[in-house]
């Protein structure tokens, strides 16, 4: 008899996946600005260290909340024994507040209504178990975080159907791809329960449009179905045009109260929008009081620990820092987005217009040797190891086309990231030139000066290429 | 036929039906204490919470602890400068010195006769977490865990809700203290074959909830030596095993295994900080397994609950203080014999004896005596009037799928010692006027 269960023997975690891959090479291998400078760059950790600062300057202003005190009485007891799934009431009524303040106070939460879970990880899989049975389906708009096949599928045996975008019309969703999503799945046999979008879009960094919103949810309207809208990087958008929220756009259709007002479901974390991933703050929001009965019960397998809703509900509950933060935060990244595209650029490589996100997503169909996955990957492990960056193959995302790489720009320091573009650059160059120098060997015994002579030249070169493929 | 869902069905099953346990009569005590609960001065006459298996005895000492190392918290001034590096800290593997400082205190818990390899720790949300986890990992939907009874009502949340597992009871009775047998582990086993069931492994907790006895040896050699026949699984929740306060010794899974041959790939530890520390609100659960693949897929898994990293990090530095820790596992013993003590001499002056108990937060109290006829109506009947007369929360026997009525969990650990007096009191006041009823 088999030892293990099919989970445990399965690939369902999905990490054989390239995404993951690339994790381990760059652990084998990490740059460091003095022991390892020419180790791996990590550009695949969708992480934000660009503010810390702001929350030790809080965290120095407001010893209480660190050590288990309240007006410098010790609480230690209560926290240690807090374990109730309704999450400790303060945090909570913060949290909802906080997430209110990210979209302009457009739109208000309920605290009763959230559900607090072990990150978005966490998050993510109990609605699929609430919603789904195995063997449904979940849509996808491609490309999506390579994470979700983990977290919506593995342990739920849930199925995900993806609705193909594509970069002809900037990967937004249309009507006749979900419409073609839907009845992939029916073809497979498979019962679909709702459509799961990232607004912000990762791996795409953009806010997803409002009338994107408007068509998703006509179309759960009209097949009664689901939306959950995973909304983790709510607080990275940096430019225009502004984060919209799918409950935004349910109040300005007056569904309050409708029937698919009660099936709209968002997901929230504070990983990327306060950059704490290792304090696993996931939380899941319904109109719904059914899911989000069922959704509290479930979240006995993932509570969020006491001594961390304590810290965060005091960090949000000060207005004036969370305001501060958030404006700070979105400034931060707005510069670094704009040097990943500037540095980009330099080496003639063009980026999907973003403004959100840690990350961009990088077009580089014109490096590939043929329009293949299999050459995206020759040209990814190529970036992994000879380049030296360890950057997020599309076909991960399961990007429909093969080319596009999503590219970190939060998670390092500004010497790396210039680093990182001045690689990404010399790579770029001496791809030119070995391709344009057909049989030769060329020695560049001048390094410096001879790459900056070609760099004009390949610059054209690669410019002319792409426009041929604009067509 | 379309494939359009009706509304009937827009949720899943499992989020819809009764598998989480919470709509059992045994949450009705709950709701009788939520709805009234006991203080001093405010409530006087309301419900004493005694359902509720928590350890704060001994948190003076953790608090004195916290005060004198205040670089165990990222936030204060002499530990903010580990701030952003925690912070952004969520490798699945969990911080090293985390896994080191678990390791380590798992190996003074059994005094030093074993040790544990911090690779082989893998991190889950609280024991909740740990036990649907090991679930997931060694069993398919539909396959089963035999599981001796009486025994800890959330496993039916935690091992089947979400899992689709079954759990078979291993039938235990008083007649010889509640032990488990290789007979009764026999019968069980063939019980699932004849169902056509197949039977993964076997779960035990040890030291027991709600027994309060810690796993003989004897009794753990026959488990070993049953699962290894079978080739199944055994997973050994040892949550209270720093709840031992009087002989005879806890001994582990984990000592055993030195001692009997078998195939150590069948064998799992789940543990946690909620009650050897008090700890429920910091959401560390554990699981422990001697199978490489386990450990592997497990790792992965747990990802749906790691460890808040600002957690693991306190409970690092204050878990790899060898000094305290000794202090306070001694301490708590101590404190935790004392209360038992008080309750059940308590208890005896009114003629009510519990199992003979060395561990745990509670005691299994005998009142069959009271009951009109040995039936679990007659249990409910009598645990209603506990409930509400009384105005104690106990845990009736039936929750815990006792096989004989009349049995309840009394946990004492969870309140001062006034207030455990007031319920003995009421005890007291109850029993006599029965007995006088029945004159």
């Amino acid at each position: 008899m088999k030892l293990l269960s099919r989970k445990a023997t399965c690939n369902s975690h999905g990490q054989d996946s390239s995404y993951f891959l690339g994790w381990q090479e760059y652990e084998k291998n990490p740059y460091d600005e003095v022991r390892n400078p020419t180790g791996i760059i990590q550009m695949g950790l969708a992480e934000s260290q660009l503010s810390f600062d702001l929350l030790e300057s809080w965290l120095a202003e407001n010893p209480d909340a660190s050590g288990f005190t309240r007006n410098g009485e010790s609480i230690f007891r209560e926290l240690a024994l807090f374990q109730d799934y309704h999450g400790l009431p303060a945090f909570k009524k913060a949290l909802a507040e906080f997430m209110e303040e990210i979209r302009g106070n457009k739109v208000t939460f309920d605290p009763r209504n959230l559900v607090l879970t072990a990150g978005a990880t966490s998050a993510n899989e109990t609605l699929a178990f609430c919603l789904a049975e195995p063997g449904e389906a979940f849509l996808l708009p491609t490309p999506y975080y390579p994470g979700f096949d983990r977290d919506l599928k593995w342990r739920t045996g849930v199925e995900i159907v993806p609705i193909q975008c594509t970069s002809s019309n900037g990967f937004r969703i249309t009507e006749s791809a979900l419409e073609d999503a839907y009845q992939l799945a029916r073809k497979q046999n498979l019962r679909v329960k709702g459509v799961l979008v990232t607004n912000p879009s990762n791996p795409l960094g953009t806010a997803v449009s409002r009338p994107e919103l408007n068509l998703l949810l006509s179309f759960i309207s009209a097949k009664n179905i689901h939306l959950i809208s995973d909304e983790i990087y709510s607080g990275t958008v940096f430019s225009s045009p502004s984060f919209v929220s799918v409950m935004e756009v349910l109040l300005e259709r007056n569904l309050a109260n409708t029937q698919v007002w009660n099936r709209v479901h968002l997901v929230y974390s504070l990983s990327k929008d306060l950059g704490l991933p290792g304090f696993r703050v996931g939380a899941i929001y319904s109109n719904n009081n059914t899911v989000v009965a069922a959704a509290t019960k479930m979240s006995s397998f993932g509570l969020v620990s006491s001594q961390t809703q304590y810290l965060l509900s005091a960090m949000l509950a000060d207005k004036k820092f969370t305001k501060h933060y958030i404006f700070e935060n979105q400034v931060r990244l707005q510069k670094r987005h704009a040097m990943l595209v500037r540095g980009l650029k330099n080496a003639g490589i063009s980026c999907l217009d973003s403004n959100a996100g840690l990350f961009c997503w990088v077009d580089m169909r014109h490096l590939l040797t043929s329009k293949s996955f299999d050459a995206e990957m020759e040209l990814w492990k190529k970036i992994v190891y000879q380049v030296g960056l360890n950057i997020s193959p599309g076909s991960s995302c399961h990007c429909a086309e093969p080319g596009w790489f999503r590219v970190c720009f939060a998670n390092m320091s500004e010497e790396t990231l210039d680093l990182a573009m001045q690689r990404i650059k010399d790579f770029v160059v001496s791809t030119a030139t070995k391709s344009s120098n057909t049989g030769r060997s060329h020695h560049l015994s001048s390094k410096y000066s001879a790459r900056k002579s070609l760099s004009k030249w390949v610059f054209r070169l690669s410019f002319h290429h792409d426009s041929e493929n604009e067509r | 036929m379309g494939f359009e869902n009706p509304s009937c069905q827009l949720l899943s099953k499992i989020a819809t039906n009764e598998q989480h346990g919470e709509n059992s009569p045994y949450f009705d005590g709950w709701k009788a204490y939520d709805n009234d609960p006991y203080h001093p001065t405010q409530n006087p006459n309301g419900v004493i919470q005694m359902g509720l298996a928590e350890n704060p005895l001994s948190f003076d000492l953790v608090e004195e602890w916290i005060r004198k190392h205040p670089s165990a918290s990222i936030c204060t001034s002499e530990g903010v400068q580990k701030f952003r590096d925690i912070a952004i800290f969520q490798d699945y593997h969990g911080l090293t010195e985390f896994r080191n400082a678990v390791a380590r205190f798992m190996g003074k818990v059994r005094g030093g006769r074993v040790t544990f390899d911090p690779a082989r720790i893998v991190m889950a949300g609280g024991a909740t977490g740990a036990c649907e986890l090991i679930t997931c990992c060694l069993a398919d939907p539909g396959d089963a865990f035999l599981v001796p009874t009486p025994y800890y009502p959330g496993f039916d949340r935690d091992l089947k809700w979400r899992t689709g597992v079954q759990l078979i009871p291993v039938i235990c009775e008083s007649s010889n203290n509640f032990k488990i047998t290789k007979e009764a582990l026999e019968e069980a086993f063939e019980n699932a074959k004849k169902s056509s069931i197949k039977v993964k492994g076997v779960i035990i907790a040890n030291p027991s909830n709600p027994l309060g006895t810690t796993v003989e040896r004897e009794t753990q050699i026959t488990l070993v030596n049953f699962i290894n026949e079978k080739q199944i699984h055994l997973v050994c929740d040892e949550i209270y095993s720093a709840t031992i306060f009087s002989r005879p010794n806890f001994i582990s899974i984990a000592e055993i295994i030195e001692e009997v041959e078998c195939n150590r790939d069948l064998i799992h530890i789940i543990y946690s900080l909620s009650k050897d520390m008090g700890f429920p609100g910091f959401r560390v659960g554990i699981v422990y397994s001697y199978n490489d693949a386990v450990v592997d897929c497990g790792r992965k898994m747990s990802s749906f609950g790691l460890v808040s990293s600002q957690t693991q990090h306190f409970l690092a530095s204050m878990l790899s203080d060898d000094e305290f820790i000794d202090h306070f596992l001694k301490t708590s013993s101590m404190r935790l014999a004392k209360r038992h003590q008080t309750f059940t001499s308590g208890l005896e002056e009114v003629g009510i004896k519990c199992l003979n108990s060395n561990a745990g937060l509670f005691c299994w109290m005998d009142l069959r005596p009271l009951l009109k006829e040995p039936t679990f109506e007659a249990e409910m009947v009598l645990w209603r009037l506990i409930v509400h007369k009384v105005k104690l929360n106990v845990s009736p026997g039936f929750s815990f799928h006792c096989v004989e009525p009349g049995w309840f969990r009394v946990c004492f650990a969870n309140m001062d010692d006034e207030t455990l007096e007031i319920a003995l009191k009421r005890i007291t006041i109850f029993i006599q006027a029965t007995e006088k009823n029945q004159m």
